[in-house]
């Protein structure tokens, strides 16, 4: 028994020894960590990019919050956020920052007889039920919008994140561009003081509370809409048309946002201008030193994100996440040539 | 002979030397629990500095929760762990003494040993099972048979109605009360299990002989023997349930909201932190939370301090 115990402990040993030295980051491998919006195509981004150079990604999708932190103590090659930083905050930390990919925040509903795309939702609607001013189904204003539809008369049910995400950052900041009244009361921010509602922690908590309670409304990613089915509203744009979530409608977002007067990218694309836009579109940015400790592991990870902007677009459109638009790649690839060492 | 001395005294010397060193082994395990305990509070009072150094004592009294304009208060969470950990004690304690009590005395000899394995088996269930189980198939029960009946028929009650009203959505304090009084079971049933099987036969047998019911052996002879060991094993479900959070995120709603109403959805302390902590955006943020840490801390060591008071109280009483 004694003799086993101890094989037993020496194996763990042995096995936390070799844990340890694994963990150490390779030659070859790029360190990242943040959103864990992107974690999916970061993940295969890296084990295409691996196939194909060898150079391995080692992501943890920590949250955006944790990414930003991560990339300030130098313990990775990049952080990956939802939520941009300001050029100032950017220059003060000697960081530079660039999008990667596009997705949106799509309310999903719960409405028994309401088929999918069917719903359809202003700004500044939106934003008085999630303030849990129009607090009912057949509300006068949401029945003004839906003509055609059999609302119930039944309460709304409000269901929100209750961890922090740059998912709740993308949603408040639309709310706050269309409503004086969000704004002025709740703000925008990755965690918010919710008026009404219920919390569920991450996308997949909100998409299941909506799922499980009836004349419920939420928000989730884009990704988690079409992977589960999820019944969404459309929503009408500042052109006052209404959009549904389509990839094509993100891209336009971002297309007709005007990202050449943004500084470092930073630039929230929501409530975005053009006809075909839809108004809640959201983007994750890379944040990377401009004069990194190690310059070739920051080459490598640059050298990835090149990769992925010109040949890993359509993986990211089979995993539901939209390309960025070939203008916006040209943007971003003048900015490395200006921002990063060769 | 006088070789004989030597190794005597040497051996006696190596003896003497050996319990030294395990006395300072024992010594320093005792120590250990205290420094464990002391470094968690003074580590958490340190980080939560900046939090009491801005919102004072009103950090326990405020029901405000605003990330955004950075004001924080533990009102809401407090109140939510300690009513679910009540209503799970309500739920738990009742069903532990009856199932402890089947076991020892009218459970037959094959149903004894599948019976006090299930129980175990049931606290070796992570968490996140229990909360995962109490959202896809106990928060839908509640929504659909019970939150409807209590909100009708308790709902319009005077006083009592207060605490039964609301949307029967299935998520709220008496939903995560009662999966946190599933999940703290195991706990107390196997305690008073353990202590109730220690109780002499002869007692009992005694009693039977002068005619007790089952009922009245149990209330009058085993639950006496075993009074101290019986909440001890409380205070230990107890102490589960103010930190339990896993489950509870699934089923408490976690927002910042105070109510009356066990039916509205609340937050508790353990469960606000697994939930924000990891993006908190501020160090004032930050520093609430571990600040709630603490506050969980002093809760706990309040609650289970009071329930020692009680159980000396009620011993003094019934040694008189």
């Amino acid at each position: 028994m004694d003799s086993r115990l101890q094989r037993l402990l020496v194996a763990a040993g042995a096995l936390a020894l070799a844990a340890g030295v694994a963990g150490h980051a390779r030659a070859g491998e790029i360190t990242g960590a943040g959103s864990t919006f992107a974690y999916p195509i970061l993940s295969r981004w890296s084990a295409d990019y691996a196939a194909k150079t060898g150079d391995r990604l080692n992501y943890q999708s920590i949250g955006s919050g944790g990414g930003i932190a991560q990339i300030k103590a130098g313990t990775v090659d990049f952080g990956a956020t939802d939520k941009p930083l300001e050029p100032e905050e950017l220059a003060a930390a000697g960081l530079g920052q660039f999008p990667i990919v596009i997705g949106g925040v799509v309310p999903v509903v719960n409405l028994k007889g309401v088929e999918p795309g069917k719903l359809r939702l202003s700004g500044p609607l939106l934003a008085d039920i999630f303030l849990g001013k129009v607090a009912r189904w057949n509300d006068p204003a949401l029945r003004e919008l839906n003509p055609g539809l059999a609302l119930p008369d039944a309460g709304i049910t409000v269901v929100h994140r209750s961890d922090g995400s740059g998912t709740t950052y993308n949603w408040a900041n639309y709310l706050s561009k269309v409503s004086p009244e969000w704004k002025e009361k709740v703000g925008e921010g990755t965690s918010l003081s919710w008026p009404t509602g219920i919390g569920g922690k991450g996308n997949e908590g909100v998409a299941a509370y909506v799922d499980r309670l009836p004349n419920s409304i939420g928000y989730v990613e884009y990704a988690y809409v079409v992977q589960n089915k999820m019944n969404y509203a459309v929503l009408r744009n500042r052109a006052g048309r209404f959009v549904g979530p389509e990839a094509a409608a993100f891209q336009a977002a971002a297309a007709t946002a005007e990202w050449a007067k943004a500084r470092d990218f930073c630039l929230l694309i929501t409530d975005a201008p053009g006809q075909d836009a839809y108004p809640v579109a959201a983007i994750t940015w890379v944040l990377m030193y401009r004069q990194p400790k190690d310059a070739a592991r920051s080459k490598a990870a640059l050298g990835f994100f090149r990769w992925a902007l010109e040949s890993g677009q359509a993986q990211a459109a089979a995993l539901d996440y939209v390309p960025l638009p070939a203008d916006l790649v040209r943007q971003i690839e003048a900015y490395w040539a200006a921002t990063f060492p060769r | 002979m006088e070789l004989e001395a030597d190794a005597a005294e040497a051996r006696a010397r190596r003896d003497r030397r050996a319990d030294r060193a395990f006395r300072t082994l024992l010594w320093l395990a005792g120590l250990l629990v205290l420094l464990a305990l002391g470094s968690t509070a003074v580590s958490l009072a340190w980080g939560g500095r900046e939090a009491f150094a801005t919102f004072g004592p009103g950090f326990l009294v405020s029901s405000e929760w605003d990330p955004v304009g950075r004001r924080f208060g533990a009102l809401v969470p407090i109140y939510g762990t300690l009513v679910t950990s009540l209503l799970a004690m309500l739920f738990a304690v009742p069903v532990s003494f009856g199932i402890a009590l089947f076991l020892t005395e009218i459970a037959p000899g094959w149903l004894r040993g599948p019976v006090a394995a299930a129980i175990e088996l049931l606290a070796a269930i992570p968490s996140i099972i229990y909360g995962m189980w109490g959202l896809f198939v106990f928060v839908p029960f509640m929504a659909d048979h019970v939150e409807p009946w209590l909100i009708e028929r308790l709902g319009p009650l005077p006083v009592l109605g207060v605490l039964f009203r609301g949307v029967p959505l299935g998520i709220g304090m008496l939903t995560g009360g009662v999966i946190l009084g599933i999940m703290v079971i195991p706990f107390v049933s196997s305690v008073m299990h353990e202590v109730f099987s220690v109780v002499p036969a002869t007692l009992k047998e005694s009693a039977y002989a002068l005619g007790c019911t089952t009922w009245e052996v149990a209330r009058d002879i085993v639950l006496p023997y075993t009074r101290t060991a019986v909440s001890g094993g409380i205070f230990l479900g107890m102490g589960r349930a103010l930190g339990e959070t896993m489950a509870v995120t699934f089923v408490l709603g976690n927002t910042h909201n105070l109510s009356a109403s066990l039916l509205d959805p609340g937050n508790s302390i353990a469960a606000a932190i697994a939930n924000e902590f990891a993006e908190a955006d501020s160090g004032l943020y930050l520093s609430s939370l571990i600040a709630l840490g603490l506050v969980l801390f002093a809760v706990t060591f309040l609650v289970l301090a009071a329930a020692k008071l009680l159980l000396l109280r009620l011993e003094g009483a019934a040694g008189r």
